[in-house]
C-alpha cells in the first residue's frame, strides 16, 4: 500500500523489502540495529522478525556455471574438500604440520557453500561504512513524493524540500557547534578540500602565497597543494614523527607573514592518529592564519568544536558517519569571515561558493546521519573503544607485531598494525573472508607502499606488511573474536612460508644481508 | 534466494581479484615448501629478491651428484600471493629433471600456467632468477669439491 507523498508508509514498506536481504552483514548489523531501532524510536518498525527468518525461494534449482574460471574453482573446492577428509599423514616437524594443515588454516578464508552466503567480514570502516537503515529511511521519500528542486522558491514542491534541507543543515551544523549558515553542501570531502585549498589561496593570492600541510594527509589535500604550485604558491609539507604527530615548534617555525592556510587533518584515515587540533588552531588564530581541517574521518567520531578549537574550515563526508556516498560539507567560518573563490560557477546556491542543485535525497540522509551520530555518540564510543582494545591486545599478541601510530593519540575505531616478515597482500589473501585494507604495494598500482607509513619513518619491507582494521558502530564481538583467531592461525602459516622468518628465528640479522634486489 | 545471492558474490569477488584457481590453488596448498641442509655438498641454495620490493625468494635443490637429476626440492617466499604461486609451481616443474633441463625454464611458462596478469609477471621473473641462482650455487659447491 502506498500513500500519499509524506506517507512514512511509504518509508517503511520500500526498506523492508531492501532490507529482506539475507547475507550476513545485513543479518549481524539488522540484529545490533534493532536494539539501536527499537530504543531511540517513538513508533515501533515491523521489519525486525522478518529479516531474521532466512527466505528460500527455490533450493532445488541447479545453477548453471557459464564460465571457465567458476568450474575451475568449483572443481578445485571439491578436490580440495576430498582431500582434507581423506588426508591423513603423520604430521612430522611442527612446522611441516603447519603446512600440511594449511589446507585447514585457509579453508574457512576460501570456503564455497559457509551456508552463510560468500560476504566477508566487513572491517574497513575508513573506507566506507554501511548506510544506517533509519538514514535510508529519511532519504526514501525524496525519491517517490518528495522531487522538487529545493531552490525552487515559487511552488510548494519547492517550499517543502528546502525545508528538510534546511533541517539537515542544522543536524550537521549541531555536530560541530556551528551556525547552520555556515555550513555549505558538496559532493564530499575531496569537493570540500579543494575548495578550501584552492579557493581559499587563489582568493587571498595578491597579498599571500604560501600553504603549510602535512605528509600525511589524503591524497587529495596533497594533490591540490602540488597543483597550487604551479599558480606560484609555495607548500611546505610538516614532516611527522614516529608516531604520526606533527610539531607544534616546527609549525610555528613555518607559519610565515605570507601564509594564507594551515590544513591539518584531525584523524588520519590510514593509522588512526589524532592530531592536536586545539593547539594547532590556538597558533594559527594568533597568527592570523586560516586554519583548515579534514574532518572527514573525526566528525562526529571525536568531540569536536569550532569554536573551542579555533577551526575556519573543516570538511566532513557523509560516508564515513553511516550517511549516503556522494554528499559531504564544507564548514566555512563567517564571524572573523573566510573568503574564498568557488570552484564551481553557476546560480550561487550555498551563499555563491556551491553553485548546482542539492540532491534532497542525499542531504536528507546525511541530516539524519549527523543526528544519529550525536545522539549515539556515547553508545558508539564505548562500544567501539572496548572493540578495539580487545582486537589490538589479541593483534599485538602476535610476536613481531607492531602498531602503527601513536597508542595515547589515536581514534579507537582505526587499528593499523604491521606483521613482520609476512607480505601484505599475501595476509590479505589469505583474509579473503575477511574485509581490510593493506598499506602494501601490491594492493596499488605502483611498487611503493603507503606514503603515510613512509612519512612514519617505517621501513618498506614494515610498510609493505600492515594491515588497517576498521570498526564501526555495527560491527560485532563475534566478528572481532573471529578476526583475532584468524589473523593469529594464518600469520603463522604464512611466517612457515617466509624465507625471512627463518632467518630471523635462526639469529640472522637481515640487514646484514646483501639482497640481489631487482 | 540464498543460493542466487552466493552465485551473485562469486561473481563478484572472481571479477574484483581476477586471481586465477590456479594460483588460489598453489597458495592455499603450496607444495614442497620447507628447508633442506644448505651446509650439505649436494644442495644448492638461491636466494632472490629485496624486501623493500616485497619480494624474498629461496629455493634449494638437492641433485643426485652421478646422474645430475634434481631429487628433492624446497622453496619458501616472501611475497604476494602470486610470488608464492610462482615459487611454488617452479618446485613442481624442476622436481625429477637434470640440472641443464631446469636451468632453461624460462618465466613465460610460468605466467602462463598460472594466468598471471601483466602486473604480476615479475613474480614469475623472480622464480626463474630462483632457480638459476640455486643451479648456481650448486655448480659452485660442486666446482670447489671438485678442486679439493
Amino acid at each position: 500500500m502506498i500513500r500519499g507523498t509524506r506517507g512514512r508508509l511509504v518509508g517503511l514498506f520500500r526498506s523492508s523489502a531492501l532490507l529482506r536481504n539475507n547475507s550476513r552483514i545485513y543479518n549481524n548489523y539488522n540484529r545490533r540495529r534493532d536494539v539501536l531501532v527499537l530504543k531511540s524510536l517513538d513508533h515501533v518498525r515491523c521489519y525486525s522478525a522478518a529479516v531474521s527468518a532466512v527466505k528460500k525461494l527455490v533450493d532445488d534449482v541447479s545453477l548453471e556455471i557459464h564460465t571457465d574460471i567458476q568450474a575451475a574453482a568449483k572443481e578445485q573446492s571439491e578436490v580440495r574438500n576430498n582431500a582434507a577428509s581423506t588426508s591423513n599423514k603423520e604430521s612430522k616437524t611442527e612446522s611441516e604440520a603447519a603446512i600440511l594443515s594449511s589446507s585447514n588454516a585457509l579453508k574457512h578464508a576460501y570456503q564455497e557453500n559457509t551456508g552463510f552466503g560468500t560476504r566477508p567480514i566487513y572491517l574497513d570502516m575508513q573506507a566506507t561504512t554501511p548506510t544506517d537503515p533509519r538514514v535510508l529511511d529519511t532519504m526514501m521519500k525524496f525519491f517517490t513524493g518528495l522531487y522538487g528542486n529545493p531552490h525552487s522558491n515559487t511552488h510548494a514542491y519547492g517550499w517543502e524540500t528546502n525545508k528538510e534541507i534546511e533541517k539537515a543543515r542544522k543536524h550537521v551544523a549541531d555536530l560541530i557547534n556551528a551556525d547552520p549558515k555556515e555550513i555549505i553542501f558538496t559532493s564530499g570531502a575531496t569537493e570540500s578540500n579543494n575548495t578550501v585549498v584552492k579557493g581559499v589561496a587563489r582568493f587571498y593570492k595578491k597579498t599571500k602565497n604560501h600553504i603549510i600541510t602535512t605528509r600525511t594527509e589524503h591524497k587529495c589535500v596533497l594533490e591540490a597543494a602540488r597543483s597550487m604550485m604551479n599558480e606560484g604558491f609555495e607548500i611546505t609539507f610538516l614532516s611527522v614523527d614516529e608516531n604520526g604527530l606533527i610539531d607544534l615548534e616546527d609549525l610555528k617555525k613555518n607559519i610565515r607573514p605570507t601564509t594564507c592556510l594551515v590544513s591539518v587533518m584531525a584523524v588520519n584515515n590510514e593509522i588512526g592518529v589524532l592530531q592536536p587540533i586545539k593547539e594547532i588552531g590556538e597558533i594559527c588564530r594568533k597568527n592570523k592564519v586560516f586554519f583548515h581541517t579534514d574532518a572527514a574521518q573525526a566528525y562526529g567520531k571525536i568531540p569536536m568544536d569550532v569554536n573551542k578549537m579555533n577551526i575556519d574550515l573543516l570538511s566532513i563526508s557523509s560516508h564515513k558517519i553511516y550517511g549516503p556516498k556522494g554528499i559531504g560539507a564544507l564548514y566555512v567560518r563567517r564571524r572573523p569571515r573566510v573568503r574564498l573563490e568557488p570552484l564551481l560557477s553557476g546560480g550561487g546556491q550555498e551563499r555563491g561558493l556551491r553553485s548546482g542543485t542539492l540532491a534532497p535525497p542525499l542531504v536528507a540522509g546525511f541530516g539524519e546521519a549527523a543526528r544519529l551520530m550525536k545522539q549515539e555518540y556515547e553508545s558508539d564510543h564505548k562500544h567501539i573503544t572496548e572493540l578495539s582494545d580487545r582486537l589490538t591486545k589479541g593483534l599485538l599478541s602476535v610476536e613481531h607485531a607492531t602498531l602503527n601510530g601513536s597508542p595515547s593519540h589515536r581514534y579507537p575505531g582505526c587499528v593499523n598494525v604491521s606483521f613482520a616478515y609476512v607480505e601484505g597482500e599475501s595476509l590479505l589473501m589469505a583474509l579473503r573472508d575477511i574485509a581490510l585494507s593493506s598499506g602494501s604495494a601490491c594492493t596499488s598500482a605502483s611498487l611503493e607502499p603507503s606514503y603515510v607509513l613512509h612519512a612514519l619513518g617505517k621501513d618498506d619491507a614494515l610498510a609493505h606488511s600492515s594491515i588497517r582494521f576498521g570498526i564501526g558502530r555495527f560491527t560485532t564481538n563475534e566478528e572481532v573474536d573471529y578476526v583475532i583467531k584468524a589473523i593469529v592461525e594464518r600469520v603463522k602459516y604464512l611466517r612457515e612460508l617466509s624465507p625471512l622468518w627463518e632467518m630471523v628465528q635462526e639469529g640472522i640479522d637481515l640487514d646484514s644481508i646483501q639482497w640481489s634486489g631487482h | 534466494m540464498l543460493k542466487s545471492l552466493i552465485v551473485r558474490n562469486n561473481l563478484f569477488t572472481i571479477t574484483k581479484r581476477l586471481y586465477h584457481p590456479n594460483v588460489i590453488e598453489h597458495y592455499t596448498n603450496p607444495r614442497n615448501v620447507g628447508s633442506l641442509d644448505k651446509n650439505q655438498s649436494n644442495v644448492g641454495t638461491g636466494l632472490v629478491g629485496a624486501p623493500a620490493c616485497g619480494d624474498v625468494m629461496k629455493l634449494q635443490i638437492e641433485v643426485d651428484d652421478k646422474t645430475g637429476i634434481i631429487e628433492n626440492v624446497k622453496f619458501k617466499t616472501f611475497g604476494c600471493g602470486s610470488a608464492i604461486a610462482s615459487s611454488s609451481y617452479v618446485t613442481e616443474l624442476v622436481r625429477g629433471i637434470t640440472v641443464d633441463e631446469a636451468a632453461k625454464i624460462k618465466n613465460t611458462e610460468i605466467a602462463k600456467k598460472l594466468s598471471l596478469p601483466p602486473v604480476k609477471l615479475h613474480c614469475s621473473m623472480l622464480a626463474e632468477d630462483a632457480i638459476k641462482a640455486a643451479i648456481r650455487d650448486y655448480k659452485s659447491k660442486r666446482n670447489s669439491t671438485n678442486l679439493a
